[in-house]
């Protein structure tokens, strides 16, 4: 038995930083202290604190080490492991009090914290079943086969749980829909095509608790009469495939998933299927089209999947997060799953906090908190100092929230009362230098190279909406364009066929609604109060503060700059291409940016 | 039957479990508009892509608005067609598609029978207010079809034609998103595709993204050539649909109006590719005969089934798609082929003028004619047998720009010698009426009995695949019949696994035959009017004296003076012809 | 039709791919992926060798390329850059990333530099937004990546490579 474990995130992000170097390191650091057998080095899945990743964490003293470098794992080793005594410099220190914190307990992070859908990320090796398994892995399955199949949905029914993929439809009322139609032949598809930009959860539930969706996908196969499982997953996500092929061979090994399943009459097997850069196949139509080999190209519902889907068989489509909420439902029962979150909202939700904000990472909350916690006490207020803008939850469909929204508790109906939506847990955080119709042109952007072209006011619409978004930057604005904005981006929501072309004008109209001011200024003034839109701002030569140093005049790349030596200088407008060279150059600070 | 209560536009409707709101609101008159749809009903084709979003309807309860082409209608539904939020969102769908198409109306082939003109008619459009990026592709012109398609509005109705119904896979959706468009792969030109030009998508493309390829000008100009002898066939389909053009009702028969107008025009003779038909039958005819009688005498090279060959778009569907059947088919070319043979061969002889000298025209309901008059087998020294096949609307298009009215032609005869035919030549304008032709003349010159009965209504129809035994005294014949590309391929498909039991299978392209055939009226998806045009040919055969080709006298005439007797060496050189490997 | 004009080891890898996916219509994404994985892009003519293998129509595979922004139908450079142009990276300042790239490479999204070193793509979200603004050179993550490290990364390749071929 080991008397220590070291472990090393090896989610993509800390890889990123050399995670892999750091855990052979210490592997290698133990090796040559004789310790290999005292202490073990397990690389697991995502610890969720992003930000000061790459993450060690020594367990059983809960010694949670940031901002880890491949050099210091002498240092560990040598103090931790052999003296017993904590590398102080590598622990957290508290923004506020500037103390040290070893404990990732008492961290603004991890307090408000509840770990349902990531209970296992960065606790256990995703490629050793047994760590699945010690921490009570695949006996929610064993208990669900000894129930029948409509108990065990009314369970799911009961547990209140909502797809997490966006929709929030009832999960346990999708799984007795595909139930009650009768087939040869069902399929229970994962959902693993995550596509919001700047949401990650699933990728770091594959990477970090590969079993558990394994598990909930084999329990779904049983309650809804399936045998046969496609887990649909982004190609951009090489090590997620890698551990969830890994986790397959290991599940299939112990007879997890196979023939006979546990000795029952029940079969049930999984297979993957790859995206190939497509966000519109995030949709179940389109995804089950990809999956077919076809475009991925959404068809009008009804006929649901649940009724007609992969190869015309009923299919139940559930993304990677909802299924990482199943076995624990079965484990601690519905009860205490549905006592957490709010009335028609149970649970929690996986949110991936980016943007301008200190504490970047991978958070689980109970449903009901406010967005205020989760941006100030979670995620550690706005970098740098700067003032809170936006927060906009939903990705690329959600909606642009401000200070007066803080207080909304995130629950699937308050996020779409006051005008974005839950969506898959992107939350993006923005401070006042961004600019809110650059953003919502950025969002449109992502849209149209996303839109699969099938239906008119998607195809040609969000085009449209996106022109005149990059007329109203560049200077060009009409004070008509913001309602032609309005009208049109309402006819989108109103006449698109899909989730996408539905969704897509959220980001442009919620940011009219709560930034009206901002577009104003561009329309009218030509101004862009944020200091982002290139062609509206203008470079200038202050008149008290130039030297006449002569170093601009010499950088402009297209000769705007004028001036004799030793005299203030010039920027002709007409030359100007804004590039902010001069800005960058100037060591007198004299030129301005208005 | 299930039946379903709801109300629409204020008025309680019952219909049938399962309907569309598009169908309940039609069956009270309330035509909701629409541009991606289309069904062919009896045909089994529809397309529903559910893509265009024109014909939105609001739905109470329901937080968007929903497509009524695809929305089923359930119990105590309330259905809006026309409020303001409809119409409202109905216009700008349709101003987002002008957006992106050019608004080259005056001078679009398509102009006047447009959809989408059509529809911003209706809907009133009298401006635009999102203009932004337009599309632009590569403009591509094929022997026949030509594919403009910065006009394509992604209805997808072609992809459907050409991948469901034809199964020539030659066009589909490419890229993604605002530069999505339908196209051959890597968007090449169709005449480097397996395209066959059946012109089933010029048939059904709600604008003019797709169009024939117009030949009325070098027809006129060949016409006010006074060194020329210009002569004209026409396709029997063609006087079941030209009316149509002149606003008369679909199934009226123009035959005389016709004629007369292909005589006002200028031709120095106006013929009729029945005539040709009617020589079709005896080579087509007499070729199953010997086939027949060697098979019945223990043959056992022989191939059976014989399979008809009139139909250019179904000759180059094999070619390309099943060459190993190639020896199959019947050698007899087509009657547009025939005909023209004869004229350059024969007739101009007997004009004393030289081939190069006469030009022959056909009025055709098919765009595949214009390919098929450029296959190089069809031409003597780079003279083609016939130089321009004109669509039954370039025909239509030729009698407008002439200033006829030929509404009030008197109905005009045919000339001789080409131009007299049998009820059997006339019906080979519908699926069906090739074989039935071909067992009025083979059951006699089989049996050496006359026919009990001229009508076989066990071979008419409009079902997709249809199959009948005739009693050829006392053999039982056993004949298929095809019409769309698809069921083709299903019966060619039996032929391959050695599967298919029949003597005689006949094909044809287009569904319906060529009544519905890519270069006719368009039917704006209204399959009533292929019915009708095929009554129409029924009983133009009718009220034929002859109905069998064999007793046409100009046919007996014409073998009797130069062709001596079907399948002759001369008959094989001049009526026949070879397939080739296209893969 | 255009007529194959690969080399027979390319037509053997298509073919091997294909069986070992039986032939299956269905599977032609996975085969697509296999295809392109082996041979680095799909040019016209393995395209045309899918679709006889698959018994389908071109148009079928050409559609679904240039469906799927993972496909494509030119070589990427021997060092394939992408950035992130998610909403994280991008509040984080991918676009000047992206435009330093393209200024130090001279050359546009989706180009490769003349000697076919590099190539620029733009990508979405690989789920690294911890480290935003993320840049990828073949599997190798790049986190916090700040314009004047550009050359930096590009250096890092440049220089390789001429070792590599001496």
């Amino acid at each position: 038995m080991y008397k220590m474990h070291l472990l090393v995130c090896g989610g993509t992000g800390c890889r990123a930083t050399q995670s892999k170097q750091i855990e052979e390191n210490l592997r290698a650091e133990l090796k040559a202290k004789g310790l290999e057998n005292d202490a073990q080095v397990i690389i697991t899945g995502c610890f969720g604190f992003c930000e000061k990743g790459p993450i060690v964490k020594i367990l059983p003293d809960n010694t949670f080490y940031v901002g880890v470098e491949s050099e210091d794992a002498a240092e560990i080793v040598e103090e931790h492991v052999l003296k017993g005594r904590r590398v102080e410099r590598l622990l957290y220190t508290d923004p506020e009090n500037k103390e040290h914190i070893s404990d990732s307990k008492h961290m603004g992070f991890y307090q408000k914290q509840i770990r349902i859908a990531l209970r296992n990320c960065g606790f256990i090796d995703p490629e050793n079943i047994d760590e699945y398994i010690a921490r009570d892995g695949y006996f929610a399955l064993g208990k669900v086969l000894e129930m029948s199949q409509t108990e065990a949905i009314e369970i799911m029914k009961k547990s209140g749980l909502r797809g997490r993929g966006g929709g929030g439809f009832p999960t346990g009322l999708k799984w007795e829909i595909a139930y009650n139609n009768k087939a040869d032949q069902k399929y229970v598809v994962c959902n693993a095509d995550e596509g919001d930009p700047g949401a990650f959860m699933d990728r770091s539930i594959l990477e970090g608790d590969p079993h558990s969706i394994i598990e909930a996908m084999t329990i779904c196969g049983y309650c809804i009469g399936a045998s046969k499982g496609l887990v649909y997953i982004r190609a951009e996500y090489p090590l997620a495939i890698t551990r969830l092929q890994i986790a397959l061979k290991q599940a299939r090994e112990y007879g997890l998933i196979g023939k006979n399943i546990l000795g029952r009459n029940f079969d049930f097997d999984i297979e993957l299927r790859y995206g190939a850069g497509a966000f519109v196949c995030g949709e179940e139509t389109a995804l089950i089209h990809s999956m077919e080999g076809l475009r991925g190209e959404p068809t009008v519902k009804p006929p649901y999947p649940a009724e007609s889907g992969y190869l015309g068989k009923p299919t139940n489509v559930n993304n990677v997060e909802t299924f990482a909420n199943v076995p624990v439902i079965f484990l601690k029962g519905h009860e205490w799953f549905s006592s957490i979150g709010t009335a028609k909202s149970k649970g929690t939700k996986v949110f991936a906090i980016t943007g301008k904000i200190n504490n970047v990472g991978l958070i689980e909350v109970p449903m009901g908190i406010t967005l205020r916690e989760v941006i100030y006490e979670v995620g550690g207020g706005i970098k740098d100092g700067k003032m809170f803008k936006a927060v906009q939850t939903g990705g690329p469909s959600g909606g642009c929230l401000t200070e007066k929204h803080l207080d909304t508790p995130i629950d699937y109906d308050s996020l779409l009362a006051v005008g974005s939506m839950m969506g898959s847990g992107g939350m993006i955080v923005m401070d006042e230098d961004d600019c809110m119709v650059s953003i919502a042109r950025f969002y449109l952007e992502f849209i149209l190279e996303e839109s699969c072209g099938k239906c008119t006011p998607c195809r040609i619409g969000n085009k449209r909406l996106h022109e005149i978004l990059k007329k109203i930057t560049e200077g060009k604005g009409e004070p008509a364009d913001i309602e032609r904005l309005k009208a049109l981006g309402n006819v989108i929501k109103d006449t698109s066929l899909c989730g996408l072309g539905q969704t897509a004008p959220n980001p442009v109209l919620s940011t009219i609604s709560n930034f009206e001011d901002e577009y104003l200024a561009h329309v009218n003034e030509k101004r862009c109060p944020a200091g982002q839109c290139k062609a509206l701002l203008k470079y200038e030569v202050d008149e008290n503060l130039c030297t006449g140093c002569t170093l601009c005049f010499r950088n402009c790349p297209v000769g705007a700059i004028t001036g004799e030596r030793r005299q203030p200088h010039h920027v002709n407008q007409s030359l100007c291409i804004k590039c902010g060279v001069c800005l960058e150059k100037c060591k007198f600070n004299a030129i301005l940016l208005t | 039957m299930d039946t379903v209560n709801l109300i629409i536009d204020n008025k309680p409707v019952v219909v049938k479990a399962g309907t569309t709101i598009l169908e309940a609101a039609s069956g009270i008159g309330v035509h909701v508009p629409t541009l991606c749809h289309m069904k062919l009903s009896d045909l089994n084709i529809e397309n529903k892509p559910g893509d265009c979003r024109v014909c939105m309807v609001e739905v109470k309860g329901r937080k968007n608005l929903v497509p009524a082409c695809c929305t089923e209608v359930s119990n105590g539904m309330e259905v809006n067609t026309h409020s303001i939020r409809v119409i409202n969102a109905r216009r700008t769908v349709l101003e987002l598609i002008l957006s992106d198409h050019p608004a080259d109306c005056l001078i679009c082939p398509k102009s006047g029978k447009c959809d989408l003109q059509n529809l911003a008619h209706k809907l009133g459009i009298r401006e635009i207010h999102y203009q932004g990026e337009q599309s632009h592709y590569r403009a591509d012109t094929s022997p026949a079809i030509i594919r403009d398609i910065d006009k394509c509005i992604m209805c997808r109705r072609c992809e459907m034609m050409c991948n469901k119904v034809q199964t020539v896979g030659v066009l589909s959706a490419i890229n993604r998103g605002f530069y999505s468009v339908v196209s051959p792969a890597f968007e090449m030109n169709l005449d480097h595709s397996v395209c066959t030009y059946c012109g089933q998508c010029v048939a059904v493309c709600p604008t003019g993204a797709l169009t024939e390829v117009d030949e009325t000008g070098n027809v006129i100009r060949a016409l006010s050539d006074p060194s020329k002898t210009v002569i004209v066939q026409t396709a029997p389909a063609v006087r079941a649909a030209l009316g149509e053009e002149f606003d008369m009702e679909p199934g009226t028969l123009v035959t005389g109006k016709l004629v007369a107008a292909l005589k006002r025009l200028g031709f120095d003779y106006v013929f009729d590719t029945d005539f040709a038909a009617d020589l079709t039958i005896m080579e087509e005819g007499t070729e199953l005969l010997n086939r027949l009688s060697r098979k019945l005498s223990g043959d056992k090279d022989v191939k059976l089934p014989i399979l008809t060959s009139c139909c250019p778009a179904w000759v180059k569907f094999f070619e390309h798609q099943f060459p190993e059947l190639k020896d199959i088919p019947s050698t007899a070319r087509s009657p547009q082929q025939m005909f023209g043979s004869i004229a350059k061969n024969w007739f101009a002889e007997k004009l004393g003028i030289k081939r190069e000298d006469l030009v022959v025209v056909s009025i055709m309901p098919c765009v595949a004619k214009k390919y098929e008059c450029g296959r190089d087998e069809f031409k003597a020294n780079g003279n083609p047998d016939v130089d321009f096949a004109l669509t039954t609307r370039e025909f239509a298009a030729l009698i407008k720009v002439s200033n006829i009215d030929f509404s009030t032609l008197p109905d005009e005869d045919f000339d001789n010698p080409l131009g007299e035919s049998s009820g059997a030549g006339v019906i080979f304008g519908t699926t069906g009426g090739v074989i039935e032709a071909a067992v009025r003349t083979a059951y006699e010159l089989f049996t050496n009995k006359p026919l009990p009965r001229i009508d076989f209504d066990e071979l008419r129809g409009m079902e997709g695949i249809r199959q009948a035994t005739i009693d050829f005294g006392g053999l039982p014949l056993k004949i298929g019949i095809a019409h769309g590309l698809g069921n083709a391929r299903k019966l060619l498909e039996d032929v391959q696994a050695g599967k298919s039991e029949f003597h005689a299978i006949e094909i044809m392209s287009c569904p319906g035959g060529c009544i519905g055939g890519g270069g006719q009226p368009y039917h704006h998806g209204n399959a009533e009017i292929l019915k009708k045009r095929q009554m129409a040919l029924y009983r133009e055969d009718k009220n034929k004296v002859i109905r069998k080709s064999h007793e046409n006298k100009y046919i007996i005439e014409l073998y009797k003076e130069f062709l001596e007797k079907p399948l002759s060496e001369k008959a094989h050189h001049l009526l026949h012809t070879e397939y080739f490997d296209r893969t | 039709m255009s007529k194959i004009k690969l080399a027979n080891h390319t037509i053997q890898i298509v073919k091997d791919v294909c069986a070992e996916f039986e032939n299956k219509e269905g599977e032609l994404i996975n085969i697509l992926h296999q295809v392109q994985h082996k041979l680095g892009y799909l040019p016209a003519e393995v395209q045309e060798a899918i679709a006889k293998e698959l018994k389908i129509p071109v148009v079928k595979v050409y559609g679904v390329v240039t469906f799927y922004s993972f496909f494509t139908m030119v070589p990427h450079g021997e060092n394939p850059i992408s950035i992130c142009m998610g909403t994280a990276c991008y509040v984080r300042g991918a676009e000047q990333i992206l435009d330093e790239f393209k200024r130090e490479l001279k050359v546009q999204v989706g180009e490769s530099t003349s000697d076919g070193k590099f190539s620029i793509n733009c990508l979405r979200c690989v789920g690294a937004c911890g480290l935003a603004p993320v840049v990828t050179v073949g599997e190798k993550v790049y986190g916090r990546v700040a314009p004047n490290q550009v050359k930096e990364i590009i250096a890092e390749y440049s220089n390789k490579n001429v070792t590599d071929d001496v």
